[in-house]
């Protein structure tokens, strides 16, 4: 089942190390009967510079997979390699520091590096820049909106300068049109760096806009059911029809493993219908 | 659609997103700070007042609020009042400055080390929990009749405060922040310095609140109880105008010494205020 993912890459070289590999990982939380096993068995490579999207309903293990790789958990069972890669994180909700300035904030990823005081502002600027925020480098954390602490969140991952960038639903808070343009930016640092990029998303249409795959995770244990290839040409939009068509087959794939799993109907993935104004 | 109009539409979003900022006045907010305690202090005044014309006591036991505060003017205007407030605050701020010292490493090094949390945890509560005139006569044989008595006690009762107010503000750093900071790069002692220690802010200033509190009460129990000769001071003053019957000069000084007590804690409500705001932890206004 996930043996001959690194060739359905998108086009990208094959044979090649994978940035992460994930083999046979399980996690278990908790102890005795009150233990859950969040992931069951996962396997899953990504390759360096390939982009690679994670789809599953709400408390599939999504989350917990992504700590697991950013290694701030230990796997119950199984193997993770990153291969001493650097990996930038970012979480699911903003995780800023309150008491520091949105720049301050951005300033933080670049510390770590030794970085002069004038350089890290000069850089966290050109951070924020890019995700719409240059005005907003003074304010504090509380004083943006939600989508503005993501994107915040974001230029903070992206100022860590890693070789794998893990993103936990990092667009969930923003509006269609904000959307579109991160998606466009964040494609171009992806290129640019050869990123390798695990995505974590609820909104198939997205999937199919970023990822060169999307990795269906079931529920409860996570597992990987499928993967789809998205060979769809870049630049893609979200509102072509082509990604249309493409989401729309995933999705009722999605449905069918939700149904089959006997959740919640509302907690299956929404299919992307743009929300914007 | 080009990028750089869609760029200007995010930021007339963002700009929409943002409502401005509004406070009041300062002469409305000093009004409104003002009104609430120029009442209480009316009504203390007429309760105090009442409890004199009901004559349970005579005069010159019980002074009342005009005789007080007559005296206290006189006072506020002779060198000597001046001469003991300076000392007892010297003492404050010494035996203060030293139980944060003391606090702050205490602190840090039980909420770091766990065989040695294990050890003082509950020693620090259990500390806190003693009335703080009960060290005194064992200060008094260890320092004899001498400052260094007041400074152990008064360090003595507000140092655990404030290492419990760091060791709780680190213990209940979110998470979230913590893997945050993780991954940042920070481990261990930049990990502290960088994302727990200003993380526990908030709770390390409720700290400092409260150990100044204790500071305070000690200092006063301190100078009731270890008068030294030529060192005039605020407790001195009270317990000589208990010694010699006087009514008005006791009060005075109670009223000297209960003001401060409030001015301080006024201080630290400003400071707790001010980082709210910054944090944006402020309550809704009702
Ligand atoms: N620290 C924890 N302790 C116990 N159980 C946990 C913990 N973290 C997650 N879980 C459980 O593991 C499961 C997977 O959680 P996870 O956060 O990974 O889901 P998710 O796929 O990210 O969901 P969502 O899409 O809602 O973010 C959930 O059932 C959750 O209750
Ligand atoms: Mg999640």
């Amino acid at each position: 089942m996930t043996a001959p993912l690194t060739e359905q890459a998108g086009g990208r070289v094959d044979g090649q190390q994978p940035a992460v590999r994930l083999q046979a990982v399980s996690k278990t939380y908790g102890q005795g009967k009150a233990s859950l096993l969040a992931l069951d068995n996962v396997a899953l490579d990504v390759a360096p510079g390939e982009f690679v999207c994670l789809l599953g309903a709400s408390g599939c293990g999504k989350s917990t997979l992504l700590s697991l790789v950013a290694g701030l958990d230990a796997p119950s069972a199984g193997r993770i390699d990153v291969d001493r890669r650097r990996i930038a994180l970012m979480f699911q909700e903003p995780a800023l520091f309150p008491w520091l300035t949105v720049s301050a904030n951005v300033e933080m990823a670049l510390r770590a590096k030794g970085l002069g005081k004038r350089e890290r502002r000069a850089r966290a600027a050109e951070y924020l820049e890019i995700v719409h925020l240059g005005g907003f480098g003074r304010k504090r954390p509380h004083e943006l909106s939600g989508g503005m602490r993501q994107r915040v969140s974001l230029a903070r991952a992206l100022a860590q300068d890693a070789d794998v960038l893990l993103m936990d639903e990092p667009f969930g808070a923003l509006d269609a049109m904000t959307r579109d343009l991160l998606h466009d930016e964040l494609e171009r640092i992806w290129r640019e760096r050869d990123l390798a990029v695990l995505f974590v998303t609820h909104n198939v249409r997205e999937a199919v806009r970023l990822g060169d795959r999307v990795v269906l995770l079931s529920s409860r244990p996570g597992r990987v059911v499928e993967d789809f290839p998205v060979t769809l040409p870049r630049p893609r939009r979200t509102d072509s029809a082509e990604v249309a068509e493409q989401a729309g087959e995933i999705t009722q794939r999605l449905r069918a493993e939700v149904m089959r799993h006997g959740a919640a109907p509302n907690r299956v993935p929404q299919e992307a219908t743009p929300d914007g104004p | 659609m080009a990028a750089d109009t869609h760029a200007r539409q995010i930021a007339g979003l963002d700009a929409l997103e943002l409502a401005p900022a509004r406070r009041a006045g300062l002469l409305t907010r000093a009004w409104a700070g003002t009104w609430p305690v120029a009442l209480a202090v009316a009504l203390v005044l007429a309760a105090w007042e009442l409890v004199v014309l009901a004559g349970w006591w005579p005069e010159y036991v019980f002074a009342g609020p005009l005789t007080t505060l007559t005296e206290l003017g006189h006072r506020l205007g002779e060198a000597e009042f001046y001469q003991a407030l300076t000392v007892t605050l010297r003492r404050a701020v010494v035996g203060f400055a030293l139980a944060i010292a003391v606090g702050l490493v205490v602190g840090a090094l039980v909420s770091r080390i766990r065989p040695l949390r294990r050890a003082v945890g509950s020693l620090i509560t259990g500390l806190q929990t003693m009335p703080s005139i009960a060290w005194f006569p064992l200060a008094i044989l260890l320092f004899g009749l001498s400052e260094s008595a007041i400074l152990f006690v008064v360090v003595l009762g507000a140092a655990p405060s404030v290492a419990n107010g760091l060791i709780a503000g680190v213990d209940y750093t979110p998470p979230i922040l913590l893997r945050a900071g993780h991954m940042l790069g920070f481990r261990r002692l930049t990990l502290y310095r960088h994302v727990i220690l200003p993380a526990s802010l908030p709770s390390f200033l409720a700290g400092l609140k409260q150990g100044w509190a204790f500071a305070w009460r000690s200092l006063m129990a301190g100078e009731l109880l270890v008068i030294i000769a030529n060192r005039p001071s605020l407790g001195e003053q009270l317990h000589f105008a208990r010694e010699l019957a006087d009514s008005p000069g006791l009060l005075a000084t109670m009223i000297v010494i209960l003001v401060i007590g409030i001015l301080v804690d006024r201080l630290f409500g400003l400071a707790d205020n001010a980082l709210r705001r910054r944090w944006g932890l402020h309550q809704v206004t009702a």
